[in-house]
């Protein structure tokens, strides 16, 4: 039963359809898996049979169970995007990624948890409690996507869905040693999924493989009517086959490198630099002379954009209300100073000053324009190069409370993650090996960041593919975990 | 001190007549049950997405054609953010910095921007429930909200409150005209605000202004302007200066009372709605804009007066119903060589009256009097075959059961007496029955002969031409 | 960088009420924040347009076509104060 779960979801899509194993037997063994969560990686679980976990019998992933992030709305089940404020909160909608994939004959396994509306790198910011790393408890799983990243890591779920602003994909896939892909803005619809930063927040797989990725992708991405600023992917994603990386171009920014990340990290990502030469790529220096501002910009654009988000949580039409019996303001002010936590008051802040009469050249106007530079500077690096790559952040996974009171050392996290964001382009994080925290102690997963041109995911996909195959992560490593026999190298 | 003159500019509101909302497929209403008109969109739910409505586009590039504007090639959404119950999302979607539309003119009055945005929900408030400080609450209904709306900012160039209601007399005729728009300003479809100042007369620069709300119809419009420019005279003339509000006009008292503002210091925090992509009319769009144009009131009024010689009021009276106007000018047609204001004399004065008098609905175009049969009866009168007392008669006739006037006329036996001998036989006998009314005319007393005219029309039903009457009379005196 | 203040301006106009710590620690954290994005405000970006979005598309329209709207009991369901078919709020007029 639970080599069931040490199955990728692309070879359990087979075992299904070929009848070895019932789709019932198969969810069941889910369901019990995520029952017993100890990462407190889930805010709500299916149970057998519950409502909302059923999918349709048939379609391309039918009975194939799902964990999603709980930002994406779903009909009649709570959704809290983390927060307080929308405690007992039941849409009467379901988000289009997930309609998409229930579609496909998904089935609902859980909503896992989060940073409070997306809002952290670390899921220490959930008001639901921080969830763990499966490599080590005393670790973050990083975030905002961490409860996504977990029970895929944690084998809590054959795979998930999660969302990318500025990072919070591929940074928790990156501490959690699995794959996580921010695709092309607009390539899947965001309707239903509960906006942080309208022009920066994009819908993603979290999984064990690139196979699993796009498979995946193939059925999240599409235009739809509902989301004016979705494209989908032209041609659809096909699962990628490549074996080498001959002919293809990677490009190392200079003014990324030279940035302080650590040795442990480094060291994988020469390595990883060296795989990719073994594999007939060519690895080049890039300049993206812009990127290093990326973080300032970005903690401009995104507070500014979920300043103006955020409003809605008012307590006037759903969610929580307090101070009802004083006058309006009073009933805003105590809504939303109780109904918000520390970090989405902060961020509610600086994006309210960045807009505000006075500061809003300064400030967003600015930051928009640094976006610009940052997105001719890639439009620059690939006329050279056919991908970008990058350490995905500059370190593993550091401990619970480690940068909890430092604002500012958690946002540079998000260094190598942010311009990609900015500039709308798709990134894959892939784990790259394992190195030692800058503080000594057990190895931790390492993430591989590469970087393609808009749309460009099916070529994204194949060389990632290609390289995961050279290094084998998912093969040689996985967390310790109790409850499956045999268990990892740690 | 010089004499203070009056400046006004308009800030309309009109809710376009699509089927649905601007950003969601919810249908539009007026006076249903609360919030049965509502979707997770216009209740702004987490994670929801706007979707703007094309017609609404379309609607506001006739608006803006009509108006005479530019169209901008690429006009973009903002969100103007502030807290406030009748703002699901606390903010509203509209245009900033590039509206749909600008620099036009109606009339002599220039147009600033006609911008899209969308309608507010509909607030209730109700009685106090024993709260601890709370002085009651409100209820809301979302039916309204996410309303296509086009915002219409005119420049400061009215000069008085009964001129600035004459002209949104003329923008209102014009927008129901484009039919775009109910444009029924007790249900709220349309929406007027001023934004009214006094200047030495003269002066170039403006005066403080404020800006005045809530005026329902035409007439508490041009009332409220009138109070508050009153107001704004006193305050000055006695050395008082005006500060910058936005006043609330009750229609029942007249009373003109300050507002609180929804977000203090009114800091909007405008950015681009990134939810949103840019509007780029294409060809396509703006020429079924211009060719869904009818002739708008003020280009006819122009034309009547230009072209057809008409005086102002009857070039307003017609082009402010497009019916009439068009029954007019197929009346001119049919009657060639009949003089321009003579017809229209026809259609706005004997028909409107006739037409009156009968309790006929539907006007000119609806009666049994076709232009042509309206033709010929001038034509009739002109050519004095029948009297212009008669023509009424006939006209009446026509009201009533259609049909040729000529055939009328020979029924009713109305034709004009052209046998002079006739006639002659009848004056005499009048003069003779009349000797005091003879007598006074001699003594020079002229008015006394309209006895002796009387007279022999009554003998002749009317029949006679007046004026070939006193000749004969004055023959012989 | 930010005084004590703008930062309670800014509270008023984002609806937030701060304790007095919290103001405190608002006045640091965000100042911090702000030294480093104001970085960005010494580059020289005369003429660079501004980009608030990456898709290139322009005119996405919704056919002007009615879909039923939700019950209202459902809508209401989720509502803190439903009332007579509607969402009562606290008056704005109350003092
Ligand atoms: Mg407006
Ligand atoms: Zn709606």
């Amino acid at each position: 039963m639970t080599d069931l779960l040490d199955l990728t979801a692309l070879e359990a899509r087979e075992a299904l359809a070929s009848g070895a194993v019932s789709a019932d037997e198969y969810f069941a063994a889910w369901a019990a898996a995520a029952a017993g969560d100890e990462l407190n990686a889930y805010l709500w679980r299916a149970r057998p049979g519950a409502p909302g976990c059923a999918g349709q019998g048939d379609g391309p992933l039918a009975g194939m169970p799902v964990a999603v992030k709980d930002i994406f709305c779903t009909e009649g089940i709570e959704t809290t995007a983390g927060s307080r404020i929308l405690e007992g909160y039941r849409p009467p909608y379901t988000a289009t990624a997930v309609q998409r994939l229930t579609d496909a004959g998904v089935r609902l396994l859980g909503k896992t948890n989060m940073d409070e509306f997306a809002m952290g790198s670390s899921n220490e910011n959930s008001a639901y409690g921080p969830v763990l790393n499966p490599w080590d408890r005393e670790r973050v799983p990083g975030g905002s996507s961490g409860g996504s990243a977990a029970v895929v890591a944690g084998r809590l779920a054959p795979w998930a869905i999660g969302t990318d602003t500025g990072g919070s994909i591929r940074q928790p896939a990156a501490f959690c040693g699995i794959v996580g892909l921010k695709p092309t803005y607009g390539a899947i619809s965001r309707y239903g999924m509960i906006a942080f930063a309208s022009s920066l927040d994009q819908c993603g797989p979290l999984t064990r493989t690139v196979s699993d990725a796009a498979l995946l992708l193939g059925i999240l991405q599409g235009r739809d009517a509902c989301d004016s600023t979705s494209v989908g992917l032209e041609g659809g994603v096909s699962l990628p086959d490549r074996e080498d990386l001959s002919g293809l171009r990677f490009g190392v920014p200079a003014e990324l490198a030279r940035d302080a990340v650590d040795a442990g990290v480094r060291g994988v990502f020469e390595r990883t630099l060296a795989r990719i030469e073994e594999l007939g790529g060519e690895v080049a220096e890039v300049s993206l002379p812009s990127a290093e501002h990326g973080i300032s910009a970005y903690y401009v654009i995104a507070p500014a954009e979920a300043s103006s988000n955020l409003a809605r949580y008012d307590g006037v039409r759903y969610g929580m209300r307090q101070g009802g019996d004083g006058d309006l303001i009073e009933m805003y002010e105590t809504t939303r100073s109780e109904g918000f936590g520390a970090e989405v008051k902060r961020r509610i802040m600086l994006g309210t000053y960045a807009l505000s009469s006075g500061y809003y050249e300064a400030y967003y106007g600015q930051a928009q324009k640094v976006r610009t530079r940052i997105a001719q500077d890639f439009d620059g690096a690939f006329a050279e190069v056919d991908f970008v790559v990058t350490p995905t952040a500059p370190s593993v996974a550091f401990e619970l409370g480690e940068k909890a009171d430092d604002p500012l050392a958690m946002y540079m996290n998000d260094f190598f993650t942010v311009p990609m964001s900015l500039a709308g382009i798709p990134a894959i994080s892939i784990p790259a090996g394992l190195a030692e925290p800058e503080g000594g102690g057990p190895r931790l997963p390492v993430g591989f960041q590469i970087a393609a041109p808009a749309f460009a995911e099916q070529r994204l996909l194949d060389a990632a593919h290609a390289l995961e195959q050279e290094i084998g992560f998912d093969r040689e490593h996985r967390p310790l975990i109790p409850w499956l026999q045999g268990g990892g190298d740690g | 001190m010089a004499e203070l003159e009056a400046v006004i500019g308009l800030e309309i509101h009109v809710q376009l007549a699509t089927r649905t909302k601007m950003f969601c497929g919810c249908e539009l209403s007026f006076g249903d049950e609360p919030n049965v008109h509502t979707c997770p969109v216009c209740l702004a739910h987490p994670g929801v997405l706007p979707v703007p409505n094309e017609q609404a586009i379309r609607y506001a590039l006739q608006i803006g054609l009509a108006l005479e504007c530019e169209i901008a090639p690429h006009s973009i959404f903002h969100r103007k953010n502030y807290f406030y119950p009748d703002s699901p999302k606390a903010y509203q979607i509209s245009q900033y910095d590039i509206p749909i539309a600008s620099n036009g003119r109606l009339g002599e009055i220039r147009i600033h921007r006609a911008h899209l945005e969308e309608d507010a929900a509909k607030m209730i408030h109700v009685g106090s429930s024993g709260r601890i400080h709370g002085s009651g609450a409100s209820l809301v209904d979302f039916n309204r909200g996410g309303t296509p709306l086009v915002e219409i900012v005119t420049e400061p160039d009215l000069r008085g409150a009964a001129e600035a209601a004459e002209w949104a007399r003329l923008l209102r005729e014009t927008v129901r005209q484009l039919g775009v728009s109910d444009v029924n300003m007790e249900e709220g479809s349309l929406r007027v605000d001023a934004n009214v100042s006094v200047r030495p007369a003269g002066s170039e620069q403006l005066g403080t202004k404020t800006e005045l709300k809530n005026m329902n119809s035409f007439r508490f419009l041009q009332r409220g302007m009138e109070a508050e420019l009153a107001r704004q005279r006193e305050l000055i003339e006695a050395g008082g200066a005006v500060t910058q509000e936005t006043l609330h006009f009750d229609p029942a008292s007249g009373a003109l009372t300050p507002l609180r503002s929804k977000e203090e210091a009114h800091d909007y925090r405008y950015f681009p709605e990134p939810d949103l992509v840019p509007l780029a009319p294409t060809e396509e769009m703006l020429r079924e804009a211009r060719e869904a144009l009818p002739e708008l009131p003020a280009a006819r009024i122009e034309r009547y007066q230009a072209e057809l010689g008409l005086a102002p009021d009857v070039a307003l009276t017609l082009a402010s119903d497009p019916e009439t106007a068009d029954y007019f000018e197929s009346t001119l047609a049919a009657a060639d060589g009949a003089e321009p204001k003579v017809v229209a004399n026809w259609v706005t004065g004997e028909l409107a009256a006739a037409l009156r008098q009968a309790e006929v609905e539907g006007g000119a175009s609806g009666s049994r009097v076709t232009p042509e049969s309206l033709a010929a009866l001038i034509a009739l009168v002109q050519d004095k075959k029948v009297s212009h007392g008669s023509g009424k008669t006939v006209l009446a006739a026509l009201v009533a059961e259609g049909g040729d006037p000529a055939a009328i006329v020979e029924r009713e036996g109305l034709a004009q007496m052209s046998d002079s001998s006739e006639l002659e036989a009848i004056v005499e006998k009048a003069m003779a029955d009349n000797a005091a009314a003879v007598e006074q005319i001699r003594s020079g007393n002229q008015k006394a002969i309209g006895a002796l005219v009387g007279a022999v029309m009554r003998e002749t039903k009317g029949r006679a031409d007046g004026g070939e009457v006193s000749r004969l009379i004055r023959e012989r005196l | 960088m930010i005084d004590k203040e703008q930062v309670l301006h800014v509270a008023g106009l984002a609806r937030l009420r701060l304790s007095e710590e919290e103001v405190e620690t608002m006045v640091g954290e965000l100042s911090g924040i702000l030294e480093h994005v104001d970085r960005i405000g010494s580059l020289d970006l005369e003429g660079v347009e501004p980009t608030s979005h990456v898709v290139v598309l322009q005119n996405v329209l919704r056919a002007d076509e009615p879909r039923p709207s939700w019950p209202r009991d459902v809508v209401l369901s989720q509502a803190p104060e439903p009332q007579d078919g509607a969402f009562r709020v606290p008056s704005p007029q109350a003092e």
